[in-house]
């Protein structure tokens, strides 16, 4: 059994006054394999963002099942990680007390999290250093520029160690210099830490250089219409990106997406 | 040398417009022989507060109390149901029209249900002030409150947290500029609130000494009163201006709440 199944989903929003609520995704079935990193990409409002939150236990399917780790999912899902295109950092908290945030409320860390005080901060100053980020951790978050807050935010998705880490068009913000630095540096955790990754994007470039298997949704209501694998051998290098085979596989996203969005 | 100090002009502005203001108002009674029981010149109302010193002092300070007590009290009731309007969606639709019928009820109108209720004096000043300033309060706590990012609150449910942990780890820290930035409104009004029952139904303060000085046509007295009401406004407008300030530092650096 895969690490994340999505079988058969189907979900329809609440219905707002006298409209019926938007059929977000239906039947949708999706399979991530343990340890690997799967891209989604799709038209814009097919319902990505619904699928991370039924994958995170924050939304639960009108019909179909969502099992994760083995498990059916029906509350929310502490082994995972979640970064959005907005970092939302506290601007209160420094950027390691903000990275810390998931400690203070996640099982089984929040009962030792007074403790593990100096233990906890020396995680946040080696995780950070891992993204680039070394010694910024007592800045305030307004402090640091768009692509290093959004570096402390996939920190903070990752500091609790999730089994699942999911990114919702994380880099969409990004000048295309910081969001390909970017693309090396979650690769490189990836390579290192092994956590299975579901990455939503619309970047297709994104997608084929991060991914092992990229998933295409249709138009509203979103369901997978093409599964891809690609095979290009790891480790990737950016300028892998200039290769043939690496924009033949764009080429042809780019095409399904083309016809997914008539 | 010519020159010795440059002059901060934006700091000395407020000072040389208030003074141009009084010089200007002076000149105006002096060239157009204005009465002096229609507008009194600066200098005759600045005598009469010298000869009602004492009197102008001690109500000053009456009406000082109690603004501050309705304050106090606004701030307690208003961060208490602010917080609870802000907790949760359904109670902020529930309690939200609510708040703004009452708010848009003119509170004279409430005065004399006060003065019914605890006679006239204090009690019903304070009560007056409180009322009137609690609002803005209110709906700024809850505002900030409501306004959580949807992706911070992913971030911490995902998690596991708990409304209680959403709320004391972001939604009240997040709520506190606009509570700070609320209360040097809530301040002003609370002061309005007090003088406006003072001037209905009360034994002291300026609000009271106004209408009295006013019966026996001490118009002098009457501006003195006002100026010293407006210097306490100013007072206290600036108190919480810098209370402000230090309290939410983070929120002006950052640019949150713009
Ligand atoms: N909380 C919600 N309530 C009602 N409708 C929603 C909600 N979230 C998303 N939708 C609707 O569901 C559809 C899919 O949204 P979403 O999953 O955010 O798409 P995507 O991330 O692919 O752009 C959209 O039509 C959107 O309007
Ligand atoms: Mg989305």
């Amino acid at each position: 059994m895969s690490f994340v199944e999505i079988e058969n989903v189907s979900l329809r929003y609440k219905p707002q006054g006298d409209e019926e609520g938007t059929l977000a995704v239906e039947d949708l079935n999706l399979s991530v394999e343990k340890g690997s990193f799967v891209a989604v990409v799709g038209p814009s409002g097919c319902g990505k963002s619904s699928l991370m939150k039924l994958a995170t236990g924050l939304n639960f399917p009108t019909s179909g099942k969502v099992t994760v780790a083995g498990q059916d999912v029906h509350g929310p899902v502490s082994i995972t990680g979640m970064a959005f295109q907005n970092p939302v950092m506290l601007p209160w908290r420094l950027t390691r007390d903000n990275i810390m945030l998931p400690l203070e409320v996640v099982e089984p860390h929040r009962r030792t999290f007074r403790r593990d005080k100096a233990a906890n901060r020396e995680r946040v100053d080696a995780l950070l250093a891992s993204v680039g980020l070394e010694g910024q951790g007592s800045k305030y978050p307004w402090q640091l520029s768009g692509g290093m807050q959004q570096r402390a935010s996939l920190c903070r998705a990752l500091i609790h160690e999730p089994e699942l880490l999911m990114l919702d068009e994380p880099f969409g913000a990004l000048d295309a210099f910081t969001r390909e630095e970017l693309w090396q540096v979650i690769r490189d955790l990836h390579a290192e830490r092994k956590f299975t990754t579901i990455l939503v994007t619309h970047d297709l470039r994104e997608a084929v250089f991060l991914a092992d298997k990229v998933f295409v949704m249709s138009a509203r209501p979103g369901r997978v219409i093409v599964e891809r694998d690609v095979d290009l051998p790891r480790p990737r290098d950016i300028d892998l990106t200039y290769e043939k085979s690496f924009g033949d596989i764009v080429q042809e996203l780019r095409s399904h997406i083309a016809k997914a969005r008539e | 040398m010519t020159k010795t100090r440059s002059i901060d002009w934006i700091k000395a502005a407020p000072w040389l417009a208030t003074i141009g203001l009084f010089v200007i108002w002076e000149l105006a009674c002096l060239v157009f022989q204005i009465p002096w029981f229609i507008l009194p010149a600066p200098t005759r109302v600045a005598y009469a507060a010298w000869e009602f010193g004492p009197a102008l002092w001690n109500n000053s300070l009456q009406t000082l109390w109690t603004t501050l007590s309705g304050f106090a009290l606004a701030i307690v009731f208003g961060l208490f149901l602010g917080l609870f309007i802000g907790w949760d969606r359904r109670i902020y639709a529930a309690l939200y029209p609510l708040m703004i019928g009452f708010n848009s009820i003119p509170k004279v109108a409430v005065v004399p249900i006060l003065v019914l209720w605890f006679g006239t004096g204090w009690i019903p000043a304070v009560l007056t002030a409180f009322l009137i300033s609690f609002f803005p309060i209110v709906v700024n706590v809850a505002t900030g409150l409501a306004t959580i990012e949807p992706e911070m609150e992913d971030v911490l449910r995902a998690l596991g947290a708990k409304k209680l942990d959403i709320m004391t780890k972001v939604g009240i820290p997040r709520s506190m500029p606009y509570f700070f930035g609320s209360l040097k409104v809530a301040i002003t009004l609370a002061f309005i609130g007090s003088v406006l029952s003072e001037t209905i139904a009360a034994n002291s303060g300026v609000g009271h000494m106004m209408l009295t000085a006013q019966s026996n046509f001490e118009v002098p007295l009457v501006f003195a009163c006002l100026i010293a009401l407006a210097i306490e406004g100013i007072g206290m407008y600036a108190i919480m201006s810098w209370v402000e300030v230090r309290m939410t530092g983070w929120a002006h650096r950052s640019g949150f709440n713009r």
